[in-house]
């Protein structure tokens, strides 16, 4: 079954990347939940924040000041200007 | 004569603590010029996200942003000088400054009116001795920026960029910085940063792709509002370090010189100190031979 490739990136280094089933993001007007095969998207984001439902473990979370966000053939970037990552392991 | 001696053997031993020094600077440039392009590879995921997200937009819509049109009604233009904090880096400051004064000239020649934004100290104190208004200053950290300045800096420019024309609101903005070409190699360079005009790295899409037809939230436009400002601080943050790479570099060659200069300055005193102890050997012997002889006779 196919996956979502995710990569959240802050500005000076990338912060998580992977593959997952489905993410949540809170774009400008309500929070988005993408899933695979996803129409491309590109939805800027406010503060909140960002779950990712990776494929093998626990769910990964952050909280984002704001950044954007896109979606393009399963490809999901996540673009933050500030991201705290709660929980999963960090990649640096 | 045992003056002369001495002083060589003086001027040897400051040369050599001097020896000493250019030795730890160059070592601790090239410890952290690594660092530097590490930086440099990790802000690189962050810039084409943006950059391919910017081109997306821009591809599906036509409509003209601010920071995408031209201004005409005002005649005065920011340039951003990005130079180091520090000296011992050989020509790396001066020839980014005389790179700025001939982007300068070129602009005034124009008509235009040259407001300056400075980073780094030296390039300050250049400006500041010679009396130059300076619009805005960031003396802090030039060998290793940091994201928060590069936001800084673009959040300041974009304002004067944004700003009305009374309000000192300028119609253009240029960059002038050190491009990091390879360990050798550093060379100055100017880009027209604002107002907007191309995307770098837009993949053209062949005939037989069709691009992808992208939902827009809210809106293409505040998608856009949001995206090109990040894309500015990004290009910001990624002339900064590269030129953070580029006088760490020149610092370590400069280094290098002049130890290399230093080692031969103690070998020519080295050689001065052994003719002047030998000459006055040679004197003190044909003294005593001659008082001797002085004596015999």
């Amino acid at each position: 079954m196919a996956h979502l490739n995710v990569d959240i990136v802050a500005t000076d280094r990338k912060i998580w990347s992977g593959v997952a089933r489905g993410v949540t993001a809170p774009a400008s007007e309500g929070e988005v939940g993408i899933r695979v095969g996803h129409a491309p998207l590109l939805a800027s984001l406010r503060a909140g924040r960002v779950v990712i439902t990776p494929v093998e473990g626990a769910p990964v979370s952050g909280t984002v000041t704001g950044g954007f966000l896109s979606v393009d053939a399963d490809q999901v970037t996540i673009v933050a200007d500030q991201v705290e990552v709660h929980r999963g392991e960090k990649v640096r | 004569m045992a003056g002369a001696q001495r002083v060589y053997k003086q001027r040897i031993k400051s040369t050599q603590s001097l020896k000493k020094m250019f030795r730890a600077q160059e070592l601790i440039a090239a410890s952290r010029i690594g660092k530097a392009r590490e930086r440099t590879a990790a802000a690189e995921p962050y810039a084409t996200a943006i950059t391919t997200a910017v081109s997306a937009v821009a591809t599906h819509t036509s409509d003209s942003h601010p920071l995408t049109s031209e201004r005409t009604d005002t005649q005065r233009v920011a340039v951003l000088v990005v130079a180091s904090d520090r000296g011992m880096a050989g020509a790396y400051s001066a020839s980014i400054i005389r790179e700025a004064e001939r982007l300068i000239a070129r602009l005034q020649e124009a008509g235009k009116e040259v407001s300056l934004y400075v980073a780094g100290r030296r390039a300050e104190s250049y400006f500041r001795f010679r009396g130059r208004e300076l619009a805005g200053t960031w003396t802090e950290g030039s060998d290793s920026p940091s994201s928060e300045t590069a936001g800084e800096i673009s959040s300041t420019l974009l304002n004067a960029f944004l700003a009305p024309a009374e309000e000192g609101g300028v119609a253009e903005m240029h960059v002038v910085y050190t491009q990091f070409v390879s360990m050798v190699s550093q060379v100055p360079r100017v880009v027209r940063m604002l107002p907007l005009e191309v995307v770098e790295g837009v993949v053209e899409p062949g005939d037989d792709d069709v691009l992808p037809l992208y939902d827009f939230e809210p809106s293409a436009e505040s998608v856009l509002d949001a995206l090109l400002p990040r894309y500015v601080r990004s290009r910001i943050f990624s002339f900064l370090l590269e030129a953070a790479a580029s006088e760490l570099a020149a610092r370590q060659r400069a280094m290098h010189t002049a130890v290399d200069n230093a080692e031969d300055l103690v070998r020519n005193y080295t050689r001065l100190a052994n003719q002047a102890r030998q000459s006055e050997i040679t004197q003190e012997i044909s003294e005593i031979v001659s008082g001797a002889d002085a004596l015999a006779s």
